[in-house]
């Protein structure tokens, strides 16, 4: 069958499987909407949570981003599953027990404080809106990829699913659908890679193929990208060029960044027990690592069919591909511009080596090579993957109604957590505490709508700093509302004032810091270079050090304030244990 | 209620303990094995794999699953132990 038309058929289907489920999984109070009525499996909130959380860059662009980092890139692989430690070991029982609907209403609550809440909402709306911004843009790209429409046709569909399963089911909808979408999006992940390590490797596991032999060969095929990188004037695969504390900050702040994210933690406020809410956190990272472990293997595997490709194996090292006879999917993703040739030397050969390296100059020079000739964009390590070894066209088809699953996931869950923040925590608790779950259910629904269409404004024009999202959403969560969380549960002497001034002085140093290197509402205010950054932390890892500064302004001004009344005393102790965590309860 | 009390501290002591001790493990696997050593480690072979790498991008998260299994199960212990577990 035709690409184009079985693409449409399998995306279509999936979006129909969505809005059935949302249909029959529909809120019908205001618990339902925020936290799913608290009746959700713990394995099922583990898929849930595994595909709120990976995001359209998790699915599209994280392997192609190692493939070109190599060991550095490893910061993405442990950061982003190492957080789960921390939110199943510090937080997830915690604030299961305490038995709220949001995040902010835990830090309002525990410090006592109507400002502490404010500021927390703030925190989280602008953390939410960073994101959504991103998945909104991830949409529209994948359907404007696969499908051929352009990126705004893309964004009004995949925004008009996302309001019917995420306006009518609330988080019950959300879900439930989640669950269906994991699993198309980590069948879709993992089939090509399972080709692809069997082509190469012999061995259909990629986990384990990318520790194993080229098939036929006697050399293993990490040693063997190793080399031929090496020969190209790049640094080898395995070993990284980063600043070691610099690796350190970065994936710090990504593990707890991802502990403090509010759509993550508010996943498990959603499982009857508090049992259940630390076993389901074990749950959530099990999916999580089918793609992570799987992702290292794409990545390497794809840099290594790429160079193969251009650098064809026993010919001499000055001839390279000829540009007349370049593969059919390095045509199709030209015209994408996601793959650029420029021919420097007017050799007619691509060359693509490091021209940025001076040791490797006299070398290119010798060969006649002018500079690097071939601009590859991360995103094809991926999304050309089936195409590169030749898979079938279904497999490509999944390709996208698995990107697309990705993304609509994750956005979903923020939209939900934006909508519950403005709903239960401005309309409900600060302006109108006397309105009606009935009419907080609509003003919640009314928020997600207005939420969607903010997204999508967003993801239409992005503004400089969704181009940030590592930065700004981990480097704010981790320096805002993460240590505020934690000091809530283990600590009785955190006071309102304490609590405030710390989430205060992390966001805006962190806030600060990103902006000072990386300009977006101004101009940069210096070049982003190791040279320049304090203790040599690039503004991706610097939201570790604004949690510290915020543990370490909290915790002063505790001492020299007053202590917290004795009721919060008996919240914190309470929260403590696990008996009692029976019933939902709103208040 | 003192009674209960002393309940509720001698198990909250003992979550810090065994939380203490994931915590380690969790922070050994991934900054230690696979940053601060991973030159140490990379003269190791795992299969096709310097170890360190292997660390890095595969064995920590492999550690994270049975630290987080590990502690889920360990407290509900706990929880019994000291009868504060749900009803």
């Amino acid at each position: 069958m035709e690409l184009q038309t079985l693409t449409y058929l399998v995306v279509g289907a999936t979006f129909v499987l969505y809005i059935g489920i949302a249909v029959w999984a529909r809120a019908r109070t205001t618990g339902d909407f925020y936290v799913a009525g608290k009746g959700v499996h713990p394995v099922a909130n583990g898929m849930a949570t595994a595909a709120d959380w990976m995001s359209a860059a998790s699915f599209i662009s994280m392997a192609g981003l190692i493939a070109f980092l190599g060991y550095d890139g490893s910061v993405y692989i442990m950061g982003w599953t190492g957080g789960y430690v921390l939110l199943a070991l510090l937080l997830a029982p915690y604030l299961r027990k305490y038995g709220r609907f949001t995040v902010p209403s835990f830090i309002g609550d525990r410090y006592y404080s109507r400002t502490a809440r404010i500021v927390a909402v703030i925190c989280l709306i602008f953390i939410s809106f960073t994101y959504v911004a991103g998945q909104m843009r991830g949409v529209g790209i994948v359907f404007s990829r696969f499908l051929e429409v352009d990126i705004l046709t893309g964004l009004i569909i995949g925004m008009g699913i996302v309001f019917i399963y995420a306006v009518l089911g609330g988080m019950k909808g959300i879900t439930y659908t989640q669950v269906a979408q994991y699993c198309v999006l980590i069948f879709a992940f993992t089939v090509p890679a399972v080709f692809i390590s069997f082509q190469l490797t012999g061995n259909p596991v990629p986990q384990l193929g990318l520790g194993s032999r080229v098939s036929g060969e006697d050399t293993y095929l990490l040693e063997k990208i190793n080399q031929i990188l090496v020969d190209l004037g790049f640094n080898e695969y395995t070993s990284g060029a980063r600043a070691r504390i610099d690796v350190i900050a970065i994936t710090l702040a990504l593990m707890v960044g991802t502990a403090g994210l509010p759509h993550v933690i508010v996943r498990f406020f959603t499982v009857p027990k508090v049992a259940d809410a630390r076993k389901s956190a074990g749950w959530a990272l099990l999916f999580i690592a089918l793609l992570y472990t799987t992702a290292p293997a794409v990545g390497a595997m794809g840099i290594y069919n790429l160079l193969q490709t251009i650098n064809p194996p026993d010919t001499p090292a000055d001839q390279t591909l000829a540009y007349e006879d370049r593969p059919d999917w390095f045509r199709t993703w030209e015209n994408t511009g996601l793959i650029q040739f420029e021919d420097k030397n007017q050799d007619g050969q691509i060359q693509y080596y490091n021209d940025a390296n001076p040791d490797f100059e006299p070398i290119a020079r010798a060969r006649g090579w002018e500079g690097n000739e071939l601009e590859v964009d991360r995103d094809i390590m991926v999304l050309a993957g089936p195409e590169i070894a030749n898979l079938p066209n279904w497999v490509i088809a999944l390709m996208a109604a698995g990107g697309v699953a990705a993304a609509l996931s994750t956005a979903a869950g923020l939209l939900l957590v934006i909508s519950a923040a403005v709903s239960h925590d401005l309309v409900k608790t600060v302006f109108f505490p006397r309105i009606s779950d009935r009419a907080e259910l609509l003003v919640g629904r009314l928020a997600a709508v207005v939420a969607i269409l903010v997204a999508g404004y967003l993801g239409y024009n992005p503004p400089g700093f969704v181009a940030q999202v590592v930065a700004f959403a981990f480097g704010l969560a981790a320096a805002s509302l993460f240590p505020a969380i934690i000091m809530g549960i283990f600590s009785t002497r955190v006071t309102r004032e304490g609590a405030v001034a710390g989430m205060l002085t992390g966001l805006i140093f962190t806030f600060g810091y990103i902006v000072y290197f990386k300009g977006i509402f101004i101009t940069p205010l210096a070049e982003d270079i190791p040279e320049n950054w304090l203790f040599g932390i690039s503004p991706e890892g610097i939201g570790m050090v604004g949690m510290v500064l915020n543990f370490a302004v909290a915790l002063i001004i505790s001492r020299l304030t007053p202590p917290p009344p004795p009721e919060i005393r008996e919240l914190v102790e309470s929260v403590r244990v696990p008996r009692g965590s029976g019933t939902a309860q709103d208040h | 209620m003192s009674e209960q009390q002393n309940r509720r501290d001698a198990y909250w002591k003992a979550n810090l303990k065994i939380m203490a001790w994931c915590l380690v493990a969790w922070f050994v696997a991934s900054f230690g094995l696979g940053i601060l050593l991973v030159d140490v480690l990379d003269k190791f072979h795992l299969f096709g794999y310097p170890l360190g790498f292997w660390f890095a991008q595969q064995g920590s998260v492999y550690v994270f699953l049975i630290v987080i299994f590990f502690y889920a199960w360990r407290m509900n212990r706990l929880d019994h132990e000291h009868d504060v577990h749900e009803e």
